[in-house]
This record gives C-alpha cells, sequence and structure tokens, in this order.
C-alpha cells in the first residue's frame, strides 16, 4: 500500500482525499473498504522517512491543505519496488505442517482438517466470485477479484492432493 | 423427519451395490439426501468415492439396489421403466460432461426436442427453445449442427435442452469437465443465473470454482456422504471484500 501510494505521488502531486480518491479507483471493489485513516497515517511515515515531501497549499474559502509530491529518494524507492520479483507466501507452509502434527500426534484427524480447510476456501471462492459477477464491478476491478479466485482455486486442488496422500497412509 | 413439502429430492438409505470379485462395490451406500426447491448444491469428493452413480440414480439412469428415493414429494424407486423416463423427461434436465447432443439435428432441434417428447406442439416447442438460446447467448448458432459449435457453445445448448421443460432438477455431471477457462466462466455465470432464478440445481464437480457457484456442499467417499456445509457464510460485502484484501472489516 505505501509504495502503490508513492508511485500514484511520482505521477504526480496530490492531497491526502485526492489520493485516497485514486487508490480507491485502483483496487475496484476492495477500494470499497479502504482505511482512510491508513492513507493519512501512510503518508505521515513516508514524509519522515524522506521520500514524501509536503507543501501547505492556501485556500481562500477552506482551511489550508497540504499537498503531497515524492522526493527523489521516493522515485527511487518506488522503481526498486516495481522491480523486485518477490513473491509473498508461495507455500502453504503452515497446513502442510498442520496436516504432519495432526497425523504425529494424534490430536487431530488430517483428513478432518483437510474437509474443514476446503469448507473455507470454497466459502470465500463463493464470497468472491460472487463480487466479481456483480456487473457494477470494471474491468480493472475483476482482474484483481479472479487473481484471488485462482489463488484459492489453486489451494483447493492442492488439498485434493494432500486428501488422497493422507488417504493412502 | 417427515416427509417435506417443498423437498426436490428426498433420498433415505438409497444405495447403489455391484457384485464384485468376492466382496460388493458399494458405489453408493445408504444415502440420506434432502435437497429443497430453489437449493443449489454441489458434491465433491475423490475420484470414485460414488458422486457420479449418485447423480445418476437420482435421476433415474441408474436404478438403487436399495433405498428409497422421492422426486417432488412422487416415491419414485419403484417406478418402471416407462414411468420413469416419462417423468423423468418433464421434471429433471440433465447436463453432462460430454454434452450429449444428436450429431444430426441443429442446436434449436436439440434443444425443442424434450419439449416435443412431452407433448410440446412444434410451435410451442420452437418458441421457447429460441428463447433458451437467446437467453444463454447462443441464439445466433440455433441452426448449427453440434460439430460447428466450440465446447462452450455446445454446452449451453445442452444447459438449454436440459431446461426447456422447466424442470423440477437440474443435475450437472462434471458440466465444465471438457471446457477450456474461458468457457467455464461463461457456463459458471449461467448456473449463477439459475441459482439467482432459485432453480434446483445438483452439480457433480472436480472443479472448485463450479462447487462454489452453489450454496451447499455435499462431500462424499467411498459411497457416503461424508459433509453437508452451508458455503453461504453470510458475510456482508464488505466483510467480503475486507477479507479478501487481508484486512480488517
Amino acid at each position: 500500500m505505501r509504495e502503490a501510494m508513492l508511485a500514484l505521488l511520482a505521477k504526480e502531486p496530490a492531497h491526502g482525499y485526492e489520493l485516497r480518491q485514486r487508490l480507491s479507483r485502483a483496487l475496484g471493489p476492495i477500494g470499497e473498504v479502504l482505511n482512510p485513516g491508513q492513507v493519512y497515517v501512510t503518508l505521515s511515515r513516508l514524509e519522515k522517512a524522506g521520500l514524501v515531501r509536503a507543501d501547505q497549499v492556501a485556500q481562500t474559502t477552506a482551511p489550508d491543505k497540504k499537498v503531497y509530491e515524492a522526493t527523489a529518494a521516493g522515485r527511487e524507492h518506488v522503481t526498486a519496488w516495481l522491480l523486485d520479483a518477490s513473491w509473498p507466501k508461495v507455500a502453504p507452509v503452515e497446513f502442510h505442517l498442520k496436516l504432519v502434527a495432526a497425523a504425529a500426534t494424534g490430536l487431530a484427524d488430517p483428513l478432518a482438517l483437510i474437509d474443514a480447510q476446503r469448507r473455507e476456501l470454497l466459502r470465500r471462492l463463493r464470497d468472491v466470485q460472487r463480487v466479481a459477477q456483480d456487473p457494477s464491478v470494471d474491468a480493472d476491478g475483476v482482474l484483481l477479484l479472479e487473481g484471488t479466485a485462482l489463488r484459492l482455486q489453486a489451494d483447493v486442488r492442492w488439498l485434493e492432493a494432500c486428501e488422497r496422500r493422507w488417504t493412502r497412509r | 423427519m417427515d416427509a417435506e413439502m417443498n423437498a426436490v429430492i428426498e433420498a433415505r438409505g438409497l444405495s447403489r451395490h455391484y457384485p464384485g470379485d468376492g466382496t460388493p462395490v458399494r458405489a453408493v451406500d445408504s444415502v440420506d439426501l434432502v435437497v429443497e426447491r430453489g437449493e443449489a448444491v454441489s458434491v465433491m469428493g475423490p475420484s470414485g468415492c460414488g458422486k457420479s452413480t449418485l447423480l445418476h440414480l437420482l435421476g433415474g439412469l441408474e436404478r438403487p439396489t436399495a433405498g428409497e428415493l422421492r422426486l417432488g414429494g412422487q416415491r419414485v424407486d419403484r417406478l418402471s421403466e416407462t414411468a420413469w423416463a416419462r417423468l423423468r423427461r418433464r421434471n429433471v434436465g440433465f447436463v453432462f460432461q460430454a454434452f450429449h447432443l444428436v450429431d444430426e439435428l441443429t442446436a434449436v432441434e436439440n434443444v425443442e426436442l424434450p419439449a416435443l417428447l412431452v407433448g410440446a406442439s412444434r410451435r410451442t416447442a420452437r418458441r421457447r427453445a429460441v428463447a433458451l438460446l437467446e437467453r444463454l447467448g447462443v441464439a445466433d448458432r440455433a441452426g448449427h449442427l453440434p460439430d460447428r459449435l466450440s465446447g462452450g457453445q455446445r454446452q449451453r445448448v445442452a444447459l438449454a435442452r436440459a431446461l426447456i421443460n422447466e424442470p423440477l432438477l437440474v443435475l450437472a455431471d462434471e458440466p465444465t469437465g471438457n471446457l477450456d477457462s474461458h468457457a467455464t466462466g461463461e457456463i459458471l455465470k449461467l448456473f449463477a443465473e439459475l441459482r439467482e432464478a432459485h432453480q434446483t440445481l445438483l452439480l457433480v464437480t472436480h472443479d472448485p470454482r463450479v462447487a462454489a457457484v452453489a450454496d451447499r456442499l455435499l462431500g462424499m467417499r467411498d459411497g457416503s456422504i461424508v459433509e453437508d456445509t452451508r458455503l453461504d457464510g453470510g458475510l456482508s460485502r464488505q466483510a467480503v471484500l475486507a477479507q479478501i484484501a487481508g484486512w480488517e472489516a
């Protein structure tokens, strides 16, 4: 979120409210639940880190407002972020270890854990599909939901593999 | 529990055993199941768990070796083959993985066939078939033979055929099993529309996307239903979005 805000400011200076609007639009439906407070907290942190500079702009009919813009260091930071190919949480390590632990300790049945996890993932997939099928969602917004749905599908398929493996033992 | 007024499917101890080498194969083993009118149910489970056999039993394509089955309140497990066939034509729509369209008939002729078989006039059958093809987005393919259609178009035609007699129940067996990802998405939308229209649906599938169309999930293993759970968690749209984003609602 921090870097995305910085990138928007590297494109053009904006005050807090404008930035919030742009970020929200970029996120599609998920933008609906963007926490406004988080945007302002992040802006002040970016400012302290020297990645963003704020100018007070006097207004005649309203209180002064702060306009934020990315500094040179901020632009460098954005470029590095854009080119960084790290990918969070590829391996479902924790669930895998749960299955191993359940079998080893006898405290739970691995197949019951798999069933419960599948239920939870299918519930989420159902919810995501319903939001994505809402005709009011624009194409960019759907793309993010599609990514979410694809990952959930992949996880459910992996659970099938887990089920086959743990059924045979 | 007594017979439910609104139940489309009521199965008690429904079983299908085959004589095997020594021990009988229990393809479906003493299944109790009630599906209410308007419910969308998906059935998942590993290959060979009996989910397709269950679908065949519920649609009368196979006969149970034990147990009772009611369809729309009517006892059907003891019906003659002919009586079952008549009831099935009117009340059950099937969608299969391999489409099962008649190769020699055009799309619209495939769709109207079940209506003609239950005695609709040619004009009524054609009118309803055309309207359904329109609703499913394949009206421009009405005059084509199946081999001129893409997989996704064939499955839409098959779905139109399943719906033409406004069946009590639509049974789908791996409806997206032969489709690419895009065509799957299109078929999913149609099933979602059917669900919203309160069409009673039972979807047998491996595909998580298809399973997630339903509001209720049945899990099968070794011929038995081992789980029966609601998929609608009752979360608000805001809560759903927050969960997707990984933020607090």
